[in-house]
């Protein structure tokens, strides 16, 4: 009989047989482990949560009242045959990547990760291992980013042209993680940064636990082009285009994901503005990413599976395809760019 | 390369038309006059000729991002453009070289007729030195297709904002087959000789669709009614002893149509007829259906036997110019009592007819004209105002297309398929069925008339729902039904359900209806006996 291997894929998520607990499931189970608080990742129903310190109390905060318990990078814990620890994924603060070691075999999950370092999130390291679970949700060539620096000042750019017209730029951003990262790259002496109620409540959890974030004012129904001139609001997708957004006036709107790289979906998508900006890794950090991690079989998930899948085959590792029941990180089945 | 690269990225991010016209017209004012006149040329379809294949420029791009080439045929359908993709697999840089648009248009054309090695030096050295917007407009400018939302009326605007010329005269300027190659800015725009072209059409005068009926129209004595026909729009131009036939969209196909060139003896020299082609048998009541027209548009030249069995007739319904002069400016009605003195004289074998006006004092009988329209082969009516001038595109209130209701049909969705350009992340393009027995058989593809956020909805669906992948193709489970809309309807052995749809369309996504209730093969049998 052949011993079971250290992760396997199950129709309820990644399951380690020899602890007995799940990686980011997304059907009920008895023991969670949580690479961070997006919610393709973490999700409602779980009999006990294990996740960063860094990333629970936003968990917390969406999840409500749930048994959970926190964890630091690299320490380690036994659960029940298996020796586990979080380690940084540079996602969104308090993202891990969740090794996983049973006699001596080590396996990682990456969950959601990108290798630059955004100033914000605790920056990405390779973990050695013998089999790694990639995300490849901007696998394909076609995807490769600038640097923050030169997205930045194209955001500051376009906010201050707006200001001087007169305008209100509003951006549109997901909540968790992307929001605070486009307020930390934004330069305050343009004018005041407003956030939605979304974001501002994100913010709040995340200065409580001592995240330094600039400040910010909560777009309440008081706050208009008036009381606020030359400012830039951030607000969650959904609310670009609403009626949410009337109140401040003149104004452009922009749009920050990384599928703005591609034209068409900059027309259809952007508003105003498309700024090519993601918390995933793009082609070439992928592929670094796996090098990196020293490891012969690479485990494909979310996104464009079949190709990075085939193109990693070609280059001499092992790889296969991971069957997501779930595929949440697309762009139009998320709001935004998938969490 | 800089400045029109500028421009396009202005005019691609803006959606608003104002700041597009503001941008082009300072941008014909300030460019240089050969960089204007390409611009001008570039976005309305006109490109340098070919100087490098698409299959060596997608070689040569994969090589250069170190990627294998079936890579790079994966990322080209994802993306929807081959110029986009290989300027976004090329790693990135910033632009180094400041030559002009016009200039890299020469080098380019320089590449006609050196050699492959020489060819492939200067497309990477291209590639090295232009980053951004300006490498992407580079590989465009080779594999032509510079869309960017700016129509002709647009462009006309902004020209008359720059020049201070009437956008009539311009849009007329506009027109016809010049090319950058043989003209100047200053000939193409300025010069006051711009009617010695001989070839040059009218824009054409479109008409608004209207949705609810005449009955918002006023007294019926200021209106004028006829067929709209369902055949190929054309403008023939009788000019300096010889013809000429221009499309709508400005293609010119005088030799597709040779049955025209007898036009120049039936006719007077200075004449210019706006009408609808058709296929027309002799001593036949009614046109034959665009389907009979079809096998004729694909052909730049025409075997004899096709001329034989779909013989075209233009029917004339406007006149642009009579005796080598512009009226269009002339009432509708005027214009209308002149064509009808230009066609009395038509022998019976004239390949230009008159379109006949439907006579009428209420607008009752224009609903009676119109619950005929099927049976005599139109797709609708046309109204016009009798005291309507000729003008360039579509305006508002002058004229009015009153289309038949569409066909329709509800189907279930079997397959479906990723769009391609805007709409290549998003399931789009579905394949439908209807019942045959307790069989679904497939009898049609339809790709638009959903909104962005339906197609988003049944994307997130199909992912969940794939029974199996062929390639792109996904096999979905059977379960919505939508309303297909379409024009026409013809017998096709091709076609596994022995039916062919013109125009077919999704009208509405039926959430009511389970699949159970779909239409039957019989239906749309029914149907093709109706109207086939
Ligand atoms: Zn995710
Ligand atoms: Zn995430």
């Amino acid at each position: 009989m052949s011993r079971d291997p250290v992760l396997t894929f199950t129709p309820a998520g990644i399951y380690c047989p020899a602890g007995d607990f799940y990686i980011d499931p997304w059907r009920r189970v008895d023991r969670a482990l949580i690479t961070h608080g997006h919610s393709d990742h973490a999700r409602w129903g779980m009999g006990h949560y294990l996740a960063t310190h860094e990333a629970l109390p936003v968990i917390r905060h969406r999840l409500g009242d749930i048994s959970a318990e926190g964890i630091t990078y690299a320490e380690e814990r036994m659960i029940g045959g298996a020796k586990v620890s979080f380690h940084p994924a540079g996602h969104v603060p308090g993202s891990a990547q969740i090794r996983v070691e049973v006699a001596g075999e080590v396996w990682v999950a990456s969950g959601d990760y990108k290798v630059i370092d955004d100033g914000l999130s605790t920056p990405f390291e390779p973990v050695r291992c013998h089999h790694f679970i990639t995300e490849s949700t901007f696998g394909l060539p076609v995807f490769r980013w600038e640097p923050q620096s030169v997205i930045a000042a194209q955001i500051n750019d376009w906010w201050r042209t707006c200001a001087a017209q007169g305008k209100t730029a509003v951006l549109g951003a997901y909540s968790l993680g992307k929001a605070q990262r486009l307020m930390s790259m934004l330069d305050p002496s343009i004018g005041p940064v407003l956030c939605h109620a979304a974001i501002e409540s994100t913010n709040a959890v995340m200065r409580a636990q001592g995240i330094r974030l600039p400040d910010t004012v909560l777009a309440h129904k008081d706050i208009t082009a008036k009381t606020h001139p030359a400012a830039m609001v951030i607000a969650p997708p959904s609310a670009l285009g609403s009626t949410w957004t009337k109140r401040f006036g003149p104004q452009e709107t922009g749009f920050a994901s990384g599928w703005m790289a591609m034209r068409g979906v900059r027309r259809r998508r952007a508003g105003d503005r498309g700024f090519v900006i993601s918390d995933h890794a793009d082609w070439t950090g992928l592929l670094s990413a796996i090098k990196n991690t020293g490891a012969e079989n690479i485990y494909v998930t979310h996104g464009y599976t079949d190709n990075f899948t085939r193109y990693l085959n070609d280059s001499d590792w092992t790889a296969q395809v991971v069957p997501t029941q779930f595929e949440g990180e697309n762009l139009d089945s998320a709001g935004s760019e998938g969490e | 390369m800089r400045d029109f690269a500028a421009l396009f990225e202005t005019i691609d991010q803006s959606t608003k038309t104002t700041n597009k016209v503001k941008a082009l017209a300072r941008y014909f004012q300030e460019a240089d006059p050969q960089d204007r006149l390409w611009t001008i040329a570039l976005f309305s379809g006109r490109r340098p000729k070919r100087a490098v294949t698409t299959a060596k420029l997608r070689e040569w791009g994969a090589e250069a991002a170190s990627i294998p080439l079936w890579l790079f045929e994966e990322c080209y359908p994802v993306v929807g453009d081959l110029a986009e993709t290989i300027a976004l697999i090329l790693p990135s840089n910033s632009t180094t070289n400041t030559d002009s648009l016009s200039l890299w248009i020469r080098s380019l054309r320089n590449m006609n007729n050196v050699e492959e090695p020489t060819q492939k030096n200067f497309i990477l050295n291209a590639w090295a030195q232009l980053g951004g917007t300006e490498r992407f407009v580079f590989n465009k400018l080779i594999t032509g297709g510079m869309r960017v939302g700016v129509s002709q009326k647009l462009m006309t605007r902004a020209l008359a904002q720059a020049t201070g010329r009437s956008e009539a005269e311009l849009a007329h300027r506009l027109m016809g087959n010049w090319h950058p190659d043989d003209t100047t800015w200053h000939e193409l725009v300025e010069a006051e000789d711009a009617s010695a072209d001989a070839s040059r059409p009218y824009p054409f005068h479109l008409a608004h669709a209207l949705e609810d009926g005449p009955e918002g129209l006023d007294d019926p004595a200021n209106w004028r009614a006829e067929w709209k026909w369902d055949g190929i729009r054309g403008q023939l131009i009788l000019r300096g002893g010889t013809h000429f036939v221009w499309s709508r969209g400005e293609e010119l196909m005088t030799d597709r149509f040779p049955e025209l060139a007898r036009a120049v003896d039936d006719l007077p020299d200075g004449t210019v007829l706006d009408g609808e082609l058709l296929v027309w048998r002799t001593a036949k009541p009614t046109p034959e259906s665009f389907n009979t027209l079809q096998p004729r548009i694909g052909r730049k030249t025409v075997p004899r036997k096709l001329l034989k069995d779909a013989p075209v007739v233009l029917h004339a319904y406007d006149l642009l110019e009579w005796q080598g002069e512009d009226i269009r400016h002339l009432p509708f009605a005027q214009r209308r009592d002149l064509l009808e003195t230009a066609c009395a004289g038509l022998p019976p074998e004239a390949a230009v007819k008159l379109s006949p006006q439907l006579p009428f004092t209420a607008l009752n009988d224009l609903h009676r004209y119109r619950d005929r329209a099927r049976s005599a082969q139109a797709e609708g009516l046309m109204l016009k105002r009798a005291d309507s001038p000729y003008l360039a595109g579509r305006k508002k209130g002058d004229w009015w297309k009153w289309k038949l209701a569409p066909l329709t049909i509800d189907a279930v969705m079997i397959y479906a398929q990723a769009g391609s350009g805007r709409r290549a992340t998003l399931f789009t393009d579905y394949t439908f069925a209807v019942w045959d027995g307790d069989a679904l058989v497939t009898f049609t593809k339809a790709y638009s008339g959903l909104t962005d956020k339906e197609f988003r909805e049944i994307t997130a669906w199909v992912r969940k729902n794939t029974l199996q992948r062929f390639g792109p193709v996904r096999q979905v489970a059977p379960h919505h039904v939508f309303e297909i809309a379409f024009e026409g309807i013809q017998a096709s052995p091709r076609h596994k359900s022995g039916i062919a749809l013109r125009f077919p369309r999704m009208l509405r996504w039926r959430h009511d209806k389970p699949m159970s209730e779909a239409n039957t093969l019989d239906d749309l049998k029914e149907l093709l006996r109706l109207y086939g």
